[in-house]
Order: C-alpha cells, then sequence, then structure tokens
C-alpha cells in the first residue's frame, strides 16, 4: 500500500472520567478487547471537570475528533456533576458548528467502569464515523482570518 | 510555541515498562524509550530507559537511583493502569525524597498493548501517551496527601448473616457498630432457611446463637425496622441518616411474652418471611427468635390504624408497653466506615409462564418450600401440596429458573444446584417420594459439594439433563390426568419426555434487590449491568467499592453461598478494623481553590457543587473552597469565567499541555499538508 492510499488515521483525545470511563478502558485492557489505536486518552476526575477549553485547545492542537465520557446519568461519583458535562456538550456543539467543525467530531458516551466492552465498541465506531468525515479542515471551512484568533486565545 | 524556545526547568526521567510481554508483546518498547530520550530532550527529558518489570524492586531501585544521581526532579513510568500501580511508583519516589505527587503513571498496558493488535500503531500511540505524560508532569506540583481522622464507629447496613458477621468481627474488636436493618429482626433470608447444604445443618439452630450475640452485644446499637435514608461526608466522616419506623410498642417495657400476637385480631398473609405460604398478625416478629424479640405493629394491617378502634393488643399487654402515639424518628450517627450487606431478592418466577408458577396450584417456588420443609413453617415441617395435606409422591425439581437464560439473567446464580440437591434429599427423607432434577448443568465447585451430589445419586435422585420446556395440567393420556406434567428435551438420551408429576419445584435465582440502583446512589458507589454492587477489583479487591471508606458483603456483590458471604463479611470487617486502627487515612490532595484576588463574585460555582462546598463571603465579595468539604470532582474549576479556581493534580496547565502532548507526535509524524 502506498502513501495516497493508506486510509485516513483520524487522531481522537478522549476525556475520561477516573471513576468510569477510565476504568472501563482498564477493564477493554483487562479483557483483551481489541479497539482502534486512534484514541488518546486523559484521565479526569469527574467529566463535570471538562472545561470546553480542553476540547477546543485539544482541536485548536491538530485532533482530529474529541470524545467525552462520563458515568451514566444518575451514576455520577460527585452526584450529579455527569449532568453539566452533559450541557457544555450540549453547548460545544453549537458553539463548533459555526467555526467550521462538523459536530459529529464530539461524541459523548457514558460508559460504567464494568462496561468495557461498550468503551471499546463505541471508539470504533466513533473512529468509523471520523474517517468518513477526514481530517479537520476548519481553517479552509470558515477561513483562516477567523480561525486563527481564536487559536491564538485557546493557545494563551 | 516551538521547542527551541522554551528552555525545559524540570529534569524528567522516563521509564518504559515491558510487563514481560505483556507490553513488549506489542509495544516496541525499546524504541519507544530510546525515542522520548532524544525526541522530548527538549521537554526536559534527560534520561529514558526500559526494563523488563519496572515494578520490581529493582526497576523501582533504577527509578531511585536516578533520582538520586542525576537530580531528576520528574518522574514519568509508562506501564500499566495508575489504578493498579500509581501508588507503588509514588512511593518509590517518596522513598528517593522526590515528592511522591511529582510521579506520573502513563498506561501503555491497559490502554495500549492489551487492545490493540498492529505493533507500529500501537508503538506510535504509547509514544503520544509518554509524550502527555511528560509534558504533563513538568506542571505538577509537590503535595501533601490529607490527613484526616477516622471516626471509630461503623455502619453495617443489612441483618443478614454476611451483615452479621461484619458487625460481630468489628464489635468483638471492641469498636462501636451501628446495624441496620429494614425488617423487624436480623437474621435475613438464612432465617428463612430448613437446612444448609451440604452438611445438613438446621439453618436457624447455627444463626440464632450469632444473632443472640448481636443483640447483646455492648459494642452493637441494633437498628431495626429502620432505613438509611442519606449519607454525607466522606471516609472516616460520614454521617448517616437512619429513618426509624414507629414499631407502636415500647421497648423498655415489653418482654417480647408474645401475648399481643396471640390476641391480635388481624391475620395478614407473610409475604417476608414465609414467603407467601403462612401468615402472620398485623402485630408480629417474624418469627419466634427474632432479635430484638420486640414485636412491630404494621399500620398498614392493624385495624386500629385502619378503622380507629381495636386495640386488643394494648388492653391484653401485661406490661402496658403498647403505645399507638410513637412517630418514626429520624436519627443521624457519625461514622468512619460503611458496609453494605443488603443481600438480595428470589426471581419472580411468574416473569416464566411456561412454568405455571401463580397459575399451577403445585408449583412452588424454593423460597415456598424452604418454609414447607421447615420445622417451624406452616405445616410444621410437613411437605404437602397446596391443598394443606396430600403428600406428593413425585416431585420435580427445575434448575436455572430465571438464571443462565438470555431471556431473564445471564448470569449463574451459583447457589441453585446445591440448593436444589438439599431439596431432594429432603422429600426425599421426608416422603419417600420419587424425585426428578432437571439440570442444565450440575455445578458443585466447593468443600463437599460433589461428595453430596454422588450421595443424592446413590439415594436414587433422578437426574434429567435438560432445560425443561413446560410445566402444565394438560393431560394428554388417562396416566397425566390430576397431574403436572414436565415437558423436557432428555439431552443425554436425545428424546423429548413428559413426566408426570404431583409437585414440581422451581429453583428460581438470586436478583438484586428491587431497589439495589437507589441504595448504590444513597452510599455513592455504582452497580453492574445485573444490579450487583461493584467492589473495586474483581480478584483483589472484592469486598471495597471505588468510593473510600464503603464496603460491601455477601450476595449484593454477586450471587453466593453462605459460607463465602461469612467470610466477605468478615472480610470487610477486617478491611474496616485495619483503616480504624490508623485513626487517620491519607487521601489525594485533589481538591479545589479560589484565588481572591481573581474572583469576580459571580458565584456561578455555589451553585455547582454537590457538597456545599463553596461559600461565598459576602463582605469581601468571594467565594471560598472549604476543603474538608471539596470532593476534588473540578466542576467549578471548569465553569469559573474568571478563571480563578485551580485544582490540584488537574490544572488547566497540567490538563492543556498534556493534550498539547499527546497530539505533538502527530503534528511531527504527518506530512506537511501541500500549499495551494
Amino acid at each position: 500500500m502506498t502513501e495516497e492510499t493508506k486510509p485516513f488515521e483520524p487522531v481522537i483525545i478522549g476525556f475520561t472520567c477516573n471513576w468510569c470511563s477510565y476504568r472501563a478502558a482498564d477493564m477493554a485492557g483487562i479483557s483483551r478487547m481489541k479497539y482502534a489505536p486512534n484514541v488518546r486518552l486523559i484521565r479526569l476526575m469527574c467529566s463535570g471537570r471538562l472545561d470546553p477549553t480542553f476540547v477546543f485547545k485539544a482541536f485548536a492542537s491538530g485532533a482530529d475528533a474529541v470524545l467525552i465520557s462520563g458515568c451514566h446519568p444518575g451514576d455520577c461519583h460527585y452526584a450529579v456533576q455527569n449532568y453539566k458535562a452533559l450541557r457544555r456538550f450540549l453547548l460545544m456543539k453549537r458553539v463548533l458548528a459555526p467555526m467550521g467543525v462538523e459536530v459529529g467530531r464530539l461524541k459523548l458516551v457514558w460508559a460504567s467502569a464494568a462496561e468495557g466492552a461498550i468503551f471499546a465498541k463505541e471508539v470504533n465506531q466513533f473512529v468509523e464515523e471520523v474517517r468518513k468525515l477526514g481530517p479537520l479542515n476548519w481553517n479552509k471551512e470558515v477561513g483562516g482570518a477567523v480561525a486563527e484568533p481564536i487559536k491564538e486565545e485557546v493557545a494563551a | 510555541m516551538s521547542a527551541e524556545e522554551k528552555k525545559p526547568k524540570e529534569r524528567i526521567g522516563v521509564y518504559v515498562c515491558h510487563c514481560g510481554s505483556n507490553i513488549a508483546g506489542v509495544v516496541n518498547v525499546a524504541e519507544v524509550s530510546k525515542w522520548a530520550g532524544e525526541q522530548l530532550a527538549s521537554e526536559g527529558v534527560v534520561v529514558s530507559r526500559d526494563y523488563k518489570f519496572m515494578c520490581s524492586s529493582l526497576g523501582q531501585e533504577l527509578i531511585q537511583k536516578d533520582i538520586k544521581e542525576m537530580g531528576l526532579t520528574r518522574v514519568v513510568v509508562a506501564a500499566c493502569s495508575p489504578h493498579l500501580h500509581e501508588a507503588t511508583f509514588r512511593n518509590a519516589c517518596k522513598g528517593a525524597g522526590l515528592n511522591p505527587y511529582l510521579c506520573e503513571l502513563v498506561s501503555i498496558r491497559e490502554q495500549v498493548s492489551w487492545v490493540h493488535t498492529d505493533k507500529v500503531a500501537a508503538t506510535e500511540k504509547a509514544k503520544a501517551i509518554i509524550s502527555g505524560g511528560v509534558a504533563r508532569v513538568a506542571h505538577h506540583e509537590p503535595l501533601e496527601p490529607l490527613r484526616v481522622p477516622i471516626h471509630p464507629a461503623t455502619l453495617v447496613v443489612g441483618g443478614g448473616i454476611a451483615g452479621i458477621q461484619a458487625a460481630l468481627e468489628i464489635a468483638d474488636a471492641g469498636f462501636p457498630v451501628y446495624l441496620v436493618e429494614r425488617e423487624p429482626s436480623i437474621g435475613g433470608h438464612m432465617a428463612q432457611f430448613d437446612k444448609t447444604f451440604p452438611t445438613l445443618d438446621c439453618s436457624a439452630c447455627i444463626l440464632t446463637p450469632k444473632m443472640v450475640q448481636v443483640g447483646n452485644h455492648p459494642n452493637i446499637t441494633l437498628l431495626t425496622w429502620s432505613e438509611v435514608t442519606k449519607v454525607d461526608g466522606y471516609v472516616g466522616n460520614f454521617v448517616a441518616t437512619i429513618n426509624k419506623r414507629a414499631r407502636y410498642v415500647n421497648t423498655k417495657d415489653c418482654t417480647g411474652c408474645g401475648i399481643c400476637q396471640e390476641k391480635c385480631p388481624k391475620k395478614v398473609i407473610d409475604d417476608v418471611f414465609e414467603a407467601g405460604i403462612g401468615y402472620r398478625k398485623a402485630v408480629y416478629t417474624p418469627f419466634p427468635q427474632a432479635v430484638p424479640k420486640y414485636p412491630v405493629i404494621d399500620r398498614e394491617n392493624c385495624t386500629y390504624f385502619l378503622k380507629g378502634t381495636c386495640k386488643a393488643c394494648e388492653k391484653f399487654c401485661p406490661t402496658g408497653a403498647i403505645n399507638f402515639n410513637q412517630q418514626d424518628e429520624t436519627i443521624s450517627v457519625e461514622v468512619g466506615n460503611i458496609i453494605l450487606a443488603t443481600g438480595w431478592q428470589l426471581f419472580d418466577a411468574r416473569r416464566v409462564p411456561n412454568y405455571g408458577y401463580g397459575r399451577l396450584a403445585n408449583v412452588f417456588t424454593s423460597m415456598e418450600f424452604e418454609r414447607l420443609s421447615n420445622a417451624a413453617g406452616p405445616t410444621g415441617g410437613n411437605i404437602v401440596l397446596r391443598d394443606g395435606h396430600t403428600i406428593p409422591k413425585a416431585v420435580g425439581i427445575v434448575h436455572c429458573v430465571g438464571s443462565r437464560d438470555k431471556n431473564y439473567n445471564n448470569y449463574c446464580s451459583s447457589i441453585c444446584c446445591m440448593q436444589s440437591l438439599k431439596f431432594a434429599h429432603l422429600v426425599h427423607e421426608k416422603t419417600g417420594a420419587t424425585v426428578y432434577n432437571f439440570y442444565i448443568d450440575i455445578r458443585t465447585p466447593a468443600k463437599g459439594y460433589d461428595e453430596f451430589y454422588q450421595r443424592l445419586i446413590e439415594e436414587g435422585t433422578l437426574f434429567v439433563r435438560g432445560k425443561v420446556a413446560e410445566v402444565t395440567d394438560a393431560a394428554r393420556n388417562p396416566g397425566e390426568e390430576g397431574k403436572l406434567i414436565v415437558q423436557v428435551e432428555d439431552t443425554l438420551a436425545g428424546k423429548q419426555r413428559r413426566i408426570p408429576l404431583d409437585m414440581v419445584i422451581l429453583s428460581a435465582g438470586l436478583e438484586p434487590r428491587a431497589d439495589s440502583k437507589a441504595v448504590a446512589k444513597i452510599f455513592g458507589i455504582s452497580c453492574s449491568a445485573d444490579g450487583w454492587f461493584i467492589e473495586r477489583h474483581p480478584k483483589l479487591d472484592p469486598v471495597a467499592t471505588m468510593t473510600e471508606g464503603v464496603y460491601i458483603a455477601g450476595v449484593v456483590q454477586g450471587p453466593k453461598d453462605i459460607p463465602a458471604s461469612v467470610a466477605q463479611g468478615a472480610a470487610a470487617a477486617a478491611r474496616v478494623l485495619g483503616k480504624i486502627q490508623q485513626k487517620e487515612i491519607a487521601l489525594e490532595p485533589v481538591r479545589a481553590t479560589i484565588n481572591e484576588a481573581r474572583c469576580s463574585g459571580c458565584r456561578i460555582c455555589n451553585n455547582l457543587c454537590p457538597f456545599n462546598a463553596i461559600l461565598f463571603h459576602e463582605d469581601k465579595m468571594v467565594s471560598e473552597v472549604n476543603p474538608a468539604l471539596c470532593q476534588g470532582c473540578g466542576t467549578c474549576i471548569a465553569a469559573c469565567p474568571a478563571g480563578a479556581i485551580t485544582g490540584t493534580g488537574f490544572s488547566n496547565e497540567q490538563i492543556l499541555s498534556q493534550i498539547e502532548g499527546l497530539l505533538m507526535v502527530n503534528l511531527k509524524s504527518l506530512p506537511l499538508p501541500v500549499e495551494q
């Protein structure tokens, strides 16, 4: 296979919760479930810690997509903070769209500590979805004039 | 931001673990290590090594030697999940004089080698993860663990055998225990059983002495007819709110003579203790050996509460102990640790309509049979049909009802095989009936269990291997008239059978209690997809939970028999005693703090905190985090529009750098886009 015909391999940053989805990833590992190597995880104590800046930073730094995962509604280790992650997720989708970032590049997955299989399945599915979208190309979509200042601001 | 411009402040060591072949079998660890030493030098990496087992003492010494000789200020270990060995490597750093929180463990086993097969891609991902860890660790700060005192009292929830064992172990060690039970008496399911397998000990005979011990123990505060409604606080310092339902009996005056129960005119079907086949009164103790001995008045059924008149119990009570004016009481207790032993409920056999339970009179559940066979039960231990007197001549026992069945529960309930064998023995012994066991597989894995199975075979119990298709009363020939017919495929003989029987016992499985999710929420722990509480580690930490200070014991963790429940009760108690003996516990110093100078006083964070840890100073117009209440979730940090809140261990700098680090590889390895 030559360089040109290689399929596009997206790079995805995944934010996981220490209590559920990070452990789901551990569980997937312990159970030797296979999934695509395109996701690189960051552990937070709670999906509620997810500052929208982190998502914009990931996109600005070259990620093709961002995965957010937390405890199932009602199961949050900190009572209700995953609902705040959900709110921010919905808000971020609305903010990203006008920036030229397809909403399909941001995904929210609920996975409990026991759900390694679900985690692996969702990752695989997401990688395929992003593969279809192709590389992140927000500069081209809306023009560098808009994207560059945002990039700088996010980097600051 | 180019690498040349910034001069790294820190001296970072990178240590890549082979984990035998666990990591090295997929990830090219030598290449990763070499790459980190060369490519991440601009980020401050001064040494990068790989080693067969970093967690071994030799591996740890390797790190310690470098810290001392090379003056490392930060350490990144690329190995397994931080949930496994973070403490190991932090301690190693501490041993060499480096603050343990300056070490970062990144997972290239659970997140790379175990889940990926493409060796090139896995090696690249390992590099990216290490790059992220290196970028992050530069922003770590030296921290000290938070030390909090441990309250010596323990809350045990559930008075079945697991909870009883846990409570006794802790109380015997000299520490106070609050044992909370929902029913009027402790004892749980074990008190309902007739015999226990495989020894055929009388269940009550071995249980009741333990119950009495609980009742008399000076260190145990027994709260029956009570439920925990709320838990606040954290390990070492929980405050549990308990609703004590009104008994309408003054326990100080009651002697437990039982006259009230005798005189009460209201008979109620006992769905709980007698499994629906016996009666109790509206004022009752579930069984004669109940602990405590004091009865309760069930206000849903008491004639006085329903019609405003009766009070027969009050009239006849020789000590005047009945008090209809009692009110429910809410009490709160301070405890350092909590053990949940809330048990299980029986699978509802009505959910399998083809087995006819609830429709065909002589189809019984396992719990009904226990009561039927129990000498203290409604029939005095006579195994008879639903008519109350006919002794069955042929009895069938159906295994795996609701278990190992994808229509109901996938799991094996673990106890039903042995329970069914026990039933077969009891039926055979007491009635001389022919007994059939309809099984999928016989599972007898514990001490003395398979011997019991062999004994049953010798006793002449018939075993038919096959899943029962149907239990019916529709006779096809005169021999089946008036009988229950079991339709089953005998998979060993390879043919369909129709077996006419007088009685069918459904060995129903164990299920999580209907309210297990709600209970889990109260205590801040989680349930598996089936509804069992999740342990911290399925093999190495079976009684702890993800929530520090909350332990689980018995069937609530998953189906198990009495010996295993007792072992877990004792194990949970040992864990709690270990904590109490330490007198204080070190907590992860992951907490939020507010920079007063940057806080605009907008109060957005105030309502986001579920622990009410953020208070607002009206005078200064700034918010402040109470570190004793903060649990470190970080939601306020993410929400602060002024960026005034920081979180130790998970600061914005740490996360943002990690993002850059994780993606740096990507930027470098991608061919430059062609300008158009």
